[in-house]
């Protein structure tokens, strides 16, 4: 792109001009998404039950919550209970409209949940830090105890677990594990990439001086009330969705058990140990978060086996487990996305030391 | 209106067990900024450390005396390997250390000292006593009083003696405590020790209460409102919010439950704190932040 002789316009084709414009990150993005994509047709049912798929959502998840709490500030304990309101939402649709299209159900239990992001929200107006992470925390024991409650929400089944209606989409099943792959997959995809726009836009920038620090951004004329509960909504929104996915496309139940403090804190995780404040982040760490339990149960089960028993074995990845989390969060406080960077930029003054 | 006053009461004392709890949080809370989530993975360890000790014949003072000395210890481990390696971070860096830390802690004590639920006997019988024309535990007596006890001998250390007054300095500014000479690593791990008794008292009331299990690590869910309502730095707050929260919780489990169909103590003190904070953002006893530019 350096050179210096003047091109003449319309002598490279138009899609190559777009191309050159395109810088390295966007490139390897779009490899990743059309890799992703390939990789549906290359494993079997395993990958895509255990890893694939619970990987997916739970990057959306921390995507969702990332956007309230890397980019805005508000950190939030409630985010399993937005995630069960989005799939208690979507369930609803699905059974009192069967005629809505699956992608138009899905935003309407998005919407929902963005809609009991505001209401638990509120108390962001005028509280900060602590206080509010602690108080988010009566979303997450009211919402799932209120679907719980009143079977109303869970068409009346008496197990409290309801199996999920059929996906389909224009004619096709979704139900197979390679459908749900794609359905997660593009719900990802699309969610990632608004979110992508949104952060890289004004509202994005807004949420970062209130991150900041938001008496200053006030100062500056940023509606801090307005862009506080937007992003409540939109992280909800998203989290909502991944919910909603959680539920149809991962667990195929809808189950109030699914969405305690765990699985907040899980997607806390998430954002903590993959970066705050990057959308790459929530894919590094959900993989990690994902896939290090799976890893553990695998290893310590090829040396272990029949030496100890199960108790102790889940005892010892605990422990394993939390240590590591310890050991990250000492290592490289800002996530392992800036692990990346560090090595990204040590690459490109190599041989140079930095 | 003998239910009222005996649900009320029974409410304040159970509220007393929160409080217990809660001031553990206070305490680290104020020397440290850290909002310590493995408070409660404390409480099952010291409560676990001490049946166990019990049940290998261990006599009450000796069990006590070893377990203290099992949190001291930790206290030191988790200074040393954690907290001092994290020094300025942000505050939500340290509460995810906190949450794997209680992984770590949790999963030791059920390595160490199995998974099965333990009954502690404390010698104090739960016998319903007349106090006027209303029945109140007896348990709940020596509960309240033992927290009575613990939060006076606090404050009295943390306001007369010279490792309280730092203890404040640092709370107040840890670089200005730091240049007159004050040495953060000693008091971070003084303070973690004296979590570390605080969280042996509530688990020893904790676990003779429920049995000493695996949900005893919950115990902070139910501590979290009273810290909202109570201030996360006042010890006397957590007592307060502790009342209140007990007293309002028993009251609408009485009340409230009837009209929605089920039990809200779930969630119910969250909501109590809720409409607190809309009324006082900073708790009762909580210090207002003054915000610059």
């Amino acid at each position: 792109m350096s050179d210096i002789s003047v091109s003449t316009p319309g002598a490279v084709p138009e899609v190559f001009q777009v191309l050159e414009r395109w810088r390295p990150g966007q490139i390897l993005t779009v490899l990743l998404v059309v890799g992703a994509y390939v990789l549906g047709l290359f494993v079997d049912d395993y990958w895509f039950n255990a890893i694939l798929i619970p990987f997916l959502i739970m990057a959306l998840a921390g995507l969702g919550l990332n956007l309230l709490t890397g980019f805005t500030g508000q950190a939030s304990l409630g985010t399993g209970a937005f995630m069960s309101v989005g799939a208690f939402a979507t369930f609803n649709v699905l059974l009192r409209a069967p005629a809505l299209p699956l992608p138009l159900s899905l935003i309407i239990g998005g919407l929902f949940a963005a809609a009991a992001g505001v209401l638990f929200g509120l108390p962001s107006l005028r509280i900060k830090g602590f206080y509010l992470t602690a108080s988010t925390l009566a979303a997450q024991f009211f919402l799932p105890w209120l679907f719980n409650q009143y079977g109303w929400f869970s068409n009346y089944t008496t197990s409290g677990s309801i199996s999920a209606p059929r996906l389909e989409f224009v004619g096709h099943d979704l139900s197979t594990p390679f459908g749900r792959y794609l359905l997660t997959l593009t719900s990802v995809v699309a969610l990632t990439w608004v979110s992508w726009n949104l952060v890289t836009s004004q509202v994005g920038r807004n949420w970062m001086a209130i991150r900041d620090m938001d008496t200053a951004a006030a100062v500056a004329g940023i509606p801090i009330a307005f862009n506080k509960l937007a992003a409540f909504a939109i992280s909800s929104f998203v989290v909502g969705v991944a919910g909603a996915l959680w539920a149809f496309a991962y667990l195929g139940t809808v189950d109030s058990r699914s969405f305690d403090l765990n699985r907040s804190f899980t997607v806390l995780f998430i954002i903590i140990i993959g970066g705050m404040g990057s959308i790459a982040g929530a894919f590094v760490g959900s993989a990690f978060v994902i896939l290090l339990p799976i890893l553990i149960s695998r290893v310590s089960a090829t040396f272990f086996a029949g030496a100890i028993d199960a108790g102790q074995l889940q005892n010892f990845q605990k422990i394993l487990f939390g240590g590591l989390i310890v050991f990250f969060l000492i290592r490289e406080p800002n996530g392992l996305i800036a692990l990346f960077s560090k090595f990204r930029r040590r690459l490109s003054q190599w041989p140079l030391k930095a | 209106m003998n239910l009222f006053l005996e649900t009320l009461v029974g409410g304040l004392l159970a509220g007393v067990m929160y409080s217990l709890v809660a001031i553990g949080f206070v305490l680290i809370y104020k020397a440290s900024g850290v909002f310590n989530f493995a408070q409660g993975s404390m409480v099952l360890f010291a409560a676990l450390t001490f049946v166990t000790l019990r049940e290998a014949e261990y006599g009450f003072v000796a069990a006590l005396l070893i377990t203290l000395l099992v949190m001291v210890v930790g206290a030191i481990a988790i200074e040393r390997f954690v907290l001092r390696s994290l020094v300025n971070q942000s505050d939500l860096t340290l509460f995810m250390a906190t949450l794997g830390l209680s992984f770590v802690i949790e999963g030791l004590a059920q390595l160490l000292m199995g998974a099965s639920v333990h009954e502690l006997n404390l010698g104090i019988d739960d016998l319903p006593i007349a106090l006027g024309s209303i029945q109140v535990s007896q348990f709940d007596l020596v509960a309240a009083a033992t927290a009575g006890a613990l939060v006076i001998s606090l404050s009295l250390f943390f306001n007369f003696t010279r490792i309280g007054i730092s203890l404040r300095a640092i709370a107040d500014d840890p670089l200005a405590a730091q240049s007159i000479g004050i040495r953060l690593p000693v008091l971070w791990r003084i303070v973690w020790g004296v979590a570390g008794l605080v969280a042996l008292v509530a688990g020893l009331l904790w676990g003779a209460r429920q049995g000493v299990q695996f949900s005893l690590t919950l115990v902070v869910l139910k501590a979290l409102p009273v810290l909202i309502i109570g201030g996360f730095t006042s010890i006397g707050g957590a007592i307060v919010g502790g009342l209140l929260i007990g007293a309002t919780e028993s009251l609408a489990e009485i009340y409230i439950s009837d009209l929605l169909g089920g039990s809200v103590s779930t969630w119910f003190a969250y909501v109590v704190a809720l409409v607190f904070l809309l009324a006082r953002p900073a708790g009762l006893f909580g210090e207002r932040a003054i915000e610059r530019v």
